[in-house]
């Protein structure tokens, strides 16, 4: 689905009338494109987004040298033809320490992308379907976790569990998903007593069917935009982590850690600090123009009206 | 809402903030120091025994001998006691207290002060007590053990220490002499005062208490009628900033007078800038490599030699511990009674890859856990490296200070990187610990003994050539029995004393007489002064 | 139940420029007012006081279990490295770690009760104490933080929002967006290199200069206002030279986050019936802006900002330790890494207070404000 697709294609996906449910839907997403497509800042956010994945993927091939091999007589060297971004503190290169190091940041946000809003969506659905205990637990449990202040809570899971990339990955999904809960919930209130639901429930539709069927593809939506507008704020806080120590552990070239190192140094050798720090910016500025695209394609009450 | 949007107000804000407020230069007689303060839990003599906490201690108490700034490395020479005197049989020693010297409150330091400091360090018998009850003082004995009268104390030991042993121990922080009188009115229950002390001082010593705020501050003001003279400064603060980049921003902003905390670079950067000065200091601190004896792989004899040649020790020195440590290879700091020069080790991969080779050990794997200080995760890095060429795969797990002491100390950490401080300055605080153990099995419990901690079953002849160290009337006899302790423990020993710590100290240009302690003593402000 | 309630809201979090219609300032959807203004007369003050007391219940019982299976041994941080085995089992039972979980636990929650958060390990005073220090620190940075998003948020938020797609809406996006993406802990080191190491425009680390130190006496513990009572304006000087960075610092991501939900909010209120009708009867631009629009957003902006407020309440653990800022964020932390759990507990009941009170706040608000909930 690109510009190059033939005109009666088009046509076909842009089809005021749509003769099946097919249709309708590739059509819907179709348009959903062109007005993401329109958006110049979304588009790159994309592109930036799809050339870290393939800077991942290829990692071990981009990167000039190793990450981890160390050269303590060239250590510090300013950005040069030999290394382009410099070479940090234990004389490693510095742009194949970032290259490699895209690889965790996809991880943790990926991961974490994963996690946190699968939570939040089956417990705010949950707690809004079910109504009357049920909701007042679960909306009680949310309650504590939002209560709790965040990078603390992270910390005190990696601190419990040992510090290492996967802990700190749970534990940032378990201090992101109450939102997501939150707001799965309000939009079950919203629609749980709208006719076509009541509708379903009287051809004999199943509570379990009714959230899954019914009411988890309508939340959806909202949390997709939610998620990739929080998955900067993942990125930072996966980077918070990592500068206190808790992420990721030594040698491993997580952005985090790198800034964490470069600090130190940050006054005579601001590249060490800087590169993993810019690099960091421009990802997660990238995740937020995504999100923001997004949320003016997939909510309707973003104010495109 | 509307009214307040004004931009009267963001417009004063930004005149206000431009406004320059920083100070060029600290007023004459005050001395202002930044310096990593969050370590202290307690401020009394008997339970302080981290480092910030003793430098605090330091300045406020006096202690019947002491060290002198301007001459530390003479030894520990008269302070509170004017004289000492040992028995025959050599199982006492007799101290004449100085005379017409006064506490901060006025009360007169007597015998009587003297005595009860030691006695109720001994009583609460909290973790800094064993330096007093290794003279064989219990807390149901002292008060037989310590006596006085009018003008002296007397120590009843249980053998016949070498006198060098117990004066240094005296020396030591705990030995501070506390006014009895001021602290009688405080004591709550059993503590001897002790909850009052943690946050209040009550000595004779060149400086008062001002104010101590947790992880913020320390203050003190000069003891104007101090025995030794006025102090010049007449107000010290020392401030804690964590962070080296911002020590050294005041520093030479001139908002400081001494930073205490710089980290190699940014000391090497500032070394030659205009106004500010750098004094190197040797500390007590030795970086070691613990190689514990539980694990299969190294508690091969070839892998212990090994490990000691896969150490770039002046590769390390020059680069990321450049100005932080100094290469040393024995357990002894420089600086103390009986240190052996010889560094027999360097960097050999070939010779450490052989041996590993030969042991068939190569393609084998450690996990370890290292403290999250940066010196720390940098050695292990460095030695994960070098490690991987001669065949050994180390995995590197970071972990608090807390996390990989309690480890530790449960005798589960396989490669343990990091940093030993004497805690008197006699040799047997470390010998004592690096080359003493008894009994090498997990039951024992001897949690305080590297040696223990690193399960090395210490050889027997070794742990009676370091009690019989300690009983040495003759300070050059004693002193050959520490060279010969040490030879063997390089020889043998599974424990790699590394570097020893070196402290560069930033100070502005006008300050004078600095002394952070040196490798027997803690910080001291009486001397120092400030010219133009 | 005000926490549930509001807590559409408080769901969206500092990145949420996420969608308006959840905010309580939005139209509800049809079927839900009558329901929820119902609902929310049938809650007794009884009923809000006791879900608020469950909440922090639950706080502590979460940081409890935590501190417990944190595998660090608080008993090591009081005796030390050096202690022998009889020392350390001493202190562990002085401590009361002998004793089985639920007994600890249920001692905790009596003596928090009579207002005794136990003693700090880590700084040997009682958390009471360190609190007391720690946490206007955090109040005077966090306030002065907020204050800052708001004077410059709003209004550009506003302005975005009124000449949509113009240059003004394009900065402030762009300003958002650089907000949200960049890591603080970075533009901290940075600004205070350029604005206190080259420039000397500002002060160095720290709340005061190290001259200044104690030298304001103490009656809030927010030295600003101190050294006002005072009358000392030149530690006054010094003490906001020390405060304006790393508040603006904060004040960029408060006002990246209040701007864009304005912003939204804005553009709701201007897409709405009663606007086009206003303009349609001749108002002027301005008036029906500021005087229609803006006034009808003010309680969920007014929401917005008290959960801003209270997520830099929190602490802002990076800024306060680049900044050498003796705060509560700061304290926790440390707290938490050397096992020092009564300190943890205790900052945590606090943060988690303060937190519930806003949200309660922002419910009350709504409820007396705004027309709709009567």
């Amino acid at each position: 689905m690109n510009q190059t697709l033939p005109q009666s294609r088009r046509e076909w996906l842009l089809s005021d009338a749509p003769q099946t449910r097919r249709q309708a839907r590739l059509g819907a997403i179709y348009q959903g494109w062109l007005t993401f497509r329109s958006n110049k800042l979304a588009m790159l956010g994309l592109i930036v987004l799809v050339l870290l994945i393939g800077m991942a993927i290829l990692a071990p091939w981009l990167s000039p040298q190793s990450p981890f091999s160390q050269n303590l007589a060239g250590r510090l060297q300013p950005p040069s033809a030999a290394h382009w971004l410099g070479t940090d503190h234990l004389g490693r290169d510095i742009l194949s320490r970032l290259i490699h190091g895209s690889r965790i940041t996809l991880f943790i946000v990926g991961t974490v992308a994963l996690i946190a809003p699968v939570i939040g969506l089956f417990i705010g659905t949950v707690a809004g379907f079910a109504g009357g205990w049920v909701d007042q637990v679960l909306m009680r449990i949310t309650d504590i976790f939002l209560a709790f202040p965040k990078l603390i809570l992270a910390l005190a899971f990696v601190a419990a569990l040992g510090p290492s990339i996967g802990n700190a990955v749970l534990a940032l999904a378990l201090t992101a998903w109450p939102p997501y809960a939150r707001l799965a919930r309000a939009e079950t209130l919203t629609i749980r007593n709208a006719d076509y639901i009541a509708a379903a429930r009287l051809q004999g539709a199943g509570p379990m069917r009714l959230l899954i069927r019914h009411i988890w593809p309508l939340c959806i939506s909202s949390l997709i935009v939610r998620v990739a507008l929080d998955m900067a704020g993942i990125i930072l806080s996966a980077a918070g982590l990592g500068f206190l120590g808790l992420g990721a552990q030594p040698p491993m070239p997580e952005w985090g850690a790198m800034i964490s190192d470069g600090r130190t140094y940050i006054l005579d050798f601001w590249w060490v600090a800087a590169m993993p720090g810019i690099a960091i910016f421009i990802v997660s500025m990238a995740f937020n123009l995504l999100g923001d695209g997004l949320r003016d394609v997939l909510d309707p009450k973003g104010g495109r009206q | 809402m509307k009214h307040l949007l004004t931009p009267r107000a963001i417009l004063l804000a930004s005149a206000l903030a431009v406004a320059p407020a920083a100070y060029a230069e600290t007023p004459a007689d005050t001395l202002v120091i930044a310096h990593t303060i969050d370590d202290i839990i307690s401020l009394d003599p008997a339970q302080s025994f981290e480092f910030s906490g003793n430098d605090v201690n330091q300045n406020t108490y006096d202690r019947l001998v002491d060290f002198d700034p301007l001459d530390p490395d003479a030894g520990f020479k008269p302070s509170l006691a004017e004289s000492w005197e040992v028995a025959e049989d050599g199982m006492s020693i007799t101290l004449k207290m100085r005379e017409g010297v006064s506490f901060h409150s006025g009360n007169p330091v007597r015998a009587e002060d003297a005595a009860w400091s030691l006695q109720r360090a001994v009583k609460l018998n909290l973790t800094p007590a064993f330096i007093l009850t290794q003279f064989g003082f219990t807390p149901e004995n002292v008060e037989e053990k310590i006596t006085f009268d009018d003008t002296s104390l007397t120590l009843h030991l249980d053998k016949p220490y070498a006198p060098t042993f117990v004066l240094n121990c005296l020396a030591a922080n705990i030995a501070s002499v506390v006014d009895k009188e001021a602290v009688l009115p405080h004591v709550e229950g059993e503590d001897h005062g002790n909850a009052w002390l943690s946050t209040n001082a009550a000595g004779s010593g060149p400086y008062l208490l001002a104010a101590w705020r947790p992880n913020e501050a320390v203050q003190f003001t000069a003891h104007d009628d101090y025995w030794q003279g006025a102090p010049a400064m007449k107000r010290v603060i020392v401030r804690n900033v964590a962070e080296s980049s911002a020590q050294r921003l005041l520093l030479e902003q001139g908002d400081i007078d001494v930073a205490r905390n710089l980290s190699p670079t940014d000391v090497d950067s500032i070394r030659n800038v205009e106004g500010i000065r750098i004094q190197d200091e040797p500390r007590g601190r030795i970086l070691y490599m613990g190689l514990n004896q539980k694990d299969e792989v190294l508690s091969n004899p070839a892998v212990i030699e090994a490990m000691k040649h896969l150490v770039d020790y002046q590769g390390i020195a020059d680069s990321f511990l450049k100005g932080m440590f100094v290469p040393h290879q024995t357990f002894l700091p420089k600086g103390y009674l009986g240190v052996l020069e010889d560094q027999p080790w360097t960097y050999d991969l070939e010779k450490a890859k052989a041996l590993i080779e030969e042991a068939g050990l190569a393609g084998s794997t450690i996990t370890t856990r290292v403290r999250d200080l940066r010196e720390y995760t940098d050695v292990a890095q460095a030695l994960q490296a070098s490690m991987a060429e001669a065949g050994l795969t180390l995995n590197i797990e970071q972990m608090t200070g807390a996390q990989v002491l309690d480890a530790y100390r449960a005798r589960e950490v396989p490669i343990f990187i990091g940093e030993w401080g004497p805690d008197y300055s006699d040799p047997n605080t470390n010998a004592a610990t690096f080359a003493y153990n008894p009994d090498n099995s997990d039951e024992a419990q001897a949690t305080g003994l590297l040696a223990w901690r690193n399960a090395y079953a210490v050889p027997d002849e070794m742990n009676e050539a370091t009690v019989a160290a300690t009983l040495e009337q003759d300070a050059d006899t004693r002193a050959q029995m520490y060279l010969d302790i040490q030879k063997q423990y390089q020889a043998e020993a599974p424990i790699v004393p590394m570097f020893q710590r070196i402290e560069p100290t930033g100070l502005r240009d006008n300050v004078q007489n600095w002394f952070s302690g040196r490798a027997v003593s803690s910080v001291m402000y009486r001397q120092v002064t400030k010219g133009e | 139940m005000a926490v549930t309630d509001t807590g559409a809201v408080a769901g969206q979090g500092p990145q949420g420029g996420g969608p308006a219609g959840q905010g309580p300032g939005a139209p509800p959807p049809p079927g839900r007012p009558g329901r929820n203004a119902a609902r929310r007369r049938a809650r007794s003050i009884g009923g809000t006081l006791l879900s608020l007391a469950l909440t922090l219940l639950g706080l502590l019982l979460v940081t409890f279990i935590i501190g417990r299976v944190m595998p660090i041994d608080p008993v090591l941080k009081v005796v030390g490295d050096r202690a022998t085995q009889a020392q350390y089992e001493a202190a562990w039972r002085a401590m009361g770690l002998d004793q089985p979980l639920y007994v600890q636990f249920w001692r905790y929650i009596g003596d928090v009760l009579t207002g005794d958060f136990g003693r700090s390990i880590s700084t040997g005073q009682p958390v009471v104490n360190d609190i007391r220090r720690v946490f206007p620190a955090t109040f005077e940075l966090a306030t002065l933080g907020t204050l800052i998003g708001v004077f410059i948020g709003v209004p550009l938020g506003v302005v975005a929002a009124a000449r949509r797609g113009g240059i003004i809406d394009q900065i402030a996006r762009v300003v958002a967006l650089v907000g949200y993406s960049m890591p603080i802990f970075w533009l901290g080191l940075m600004g205070l290199l350029v604005f206190y190491g080259i420039l000397g425009w500002v002060g160095g680390p720290g709340r005061q200069g190290i001259i200044y130190d104690g030298m304001v006496p103490h009656v809030t513990g927010l030295i600003l206002v101190d050294s006002l009572i005072a009358g000392d304006w030149g530690a006054f000087r010094d003490a906001f030279s020390h405060i304006i960075l790393p508040a603006s610092l904060l004040g960029y991501y408060s006002l990246a986050y209040i701007s864009r939900m304005t912003r939204s909010f804005m553009l709701e209120q201007l897409s709405s019936e009663y606007i086009t009708t206003a303009r349609v009867k001749g108002l002027s631009e301005r008036a029906v802006i500021w005087r229609h629009a803006f006034r009808n957003i003010s309680v969920p902006l007014i929401t917005v900002i008290a959960l801003s407020f209270g997520s830099l309440l929190e602490g802002s653990v990076l800024t306060e330790i680049i900044f050498s800022w003796p705060g509560l964020g700061q304290y926790i932390t440390k707290a938490l890494l050397s096992g020092d759990m009564n300190a943890v507990l205790g900052g945590t009941v606090v943060v988690g207070t303060c937190f519930v009170a806003l949200n309660l706040f922002s419910d009350l608000l709504y409820r007396v404000l705004d027309p709709r909930s009567k």
